[in-house]
């Protein structure tokens, strides 16, 4: 009979693995609940979201955020952006943009998705995207 | 700070540490001059005193955070321009209001005040690979020149045995001693025709 936890288990380890038949004690694989990326999304969401968010915890965030293996969603970027506002920081507010063109590297459909859906959000702040302001080409 | 003993003192310190020998060797007069001129003073003060001293140096506080142009770091610790004019001070008050209200050209100068290189003029490359590729040819070249005026100038005459009557008589000896008969040297050379196959 097999448990709910160890369905549990195989259903996360079938993600990364196809046709998994061996039972689940035999693998050594850890047992830390991998984050999911709604989880993952809303909680950069809510770090960006902190009404007295000060400057350096906007920079490190963003820093950080560059640093992994992704390109954050646009409602991340959302928060970040409405935080640079409250900290009337226009200038990082374009520069998170250039980094996003950056970070999507050879896959170039990322940027114009990104900039789309972060269009409304744009408007409504007055931020520039670096190709009004000229300064995508060199 | 400790004293250095200077002049006559000096070289009584190297005798008494040293020997008379070791004096004769290390305390020549040159050598002696040299140091009291004061090389080893300007290499061994620390560089924010020496700095202090000359006032032509930029000296970075690394203590401090510090500006940097990175792609995996987009917002620097610090600012690019610090000290702002008055007007640079006015578009910053005129940042804390609502964006729609700046121009474009307003809003470059903030981009501009914060960060010193966009991410294209980070990414951007530079020729210098055409100058150290030219310099290295350049130099090649030179040492070719070198060479070739060591080979006409330096190096004595090749020996007798490589003149063209010497190989000619060796050529004939190896024939006549039948050297590698089966696959090689005789084997291209036709005895009866008493020539090279």
């Amino acid at each position: 009979m097999i448990s709910a936890a160890v369905l549990r288990g195989i259903g996360t380890l079938t993600r990364t693995r196809a046709a998994f038949t061996a039972p689940l004690a035999v693998r050594c694989y850890s047992h830390a609940k991998v984050e999911t990326d709604e989880e993952f999304d809303s909680r950069w969401v809510t770090y960006f979201s902190k009404p007295d968010l000060d400057a350096w915890e906007l920079r490190k965030g963003m820093n950080t955020l560059i640093g992994y293996d992704l390109v954050p969603e646009p409602k991340i970027l959302d928060s970040a952006l409405r935080a640079c506002r409250r900290l009337d920081d226009l200038a990082s507010a374009i520069r998170i943009l250039e980094a996003i063109k950056d970070k999507s590297g050879p896959h170039k459909e990322i940027y114009p998705y990104v900039i789309q859906e972060l269009g409304p959000t744009l408007q409504e702040l007055g931020i520039s995207t670096p190709e009004e302001l000229g300064i995508d080409k060199v | 700070m400790c004293h250095i003993p200077r002049g006559r003192a000096r070289r009584q310190l190297l005798v008494d540490k040293l020997g008379p020998s070791y004096l004769k060797m290390l305390a020549s007069r040159a050598l002696v001059q040299g140091l009291q001129t004061g090389f080893w003073r300007r290499v061994s003060t620390s560089s924010a005193a020496w700095a202090a001293h000359t006032h032509d140096i930029d000296v970075v506080d690394c203590s401090v955070p510090q500006y940097n142009n990175r792609l995996d770091t987009p917002l620097p610790d610090v600012p690019f321009v610090r000290n702002l004019s008055a007007e640079q001070k006015k578009l910053k008050e005129k940042e804390k209001g609502s964006w729609t209200q700046l121009t474009k050209e307003e809003k470059l100068a903030l981009y501009r005040l914060t960060h010193e290189l966009s991410f294209a003029e980070m990414r951007q490359g530079s020729k210098e690979w055409m100058t150290v590729l030219g310099g290295i040819f350049f130099f090649l070249g030179f040492t070719g020149l070198l060479v070739w005026w060591q080979r006409v100038y330096v190096y004595g005459d090749v020996p007798p045995t490589l003149s063209e009557e010497s190989i000619a008589q060796q050529t004939q000896r190896m024939i006549d001693m039948r050297v590698n008969p089966v696959h090689g040297f005789s084997h291209k050379w036709d005895y009866e025709k008493k020539q090279w196959k």
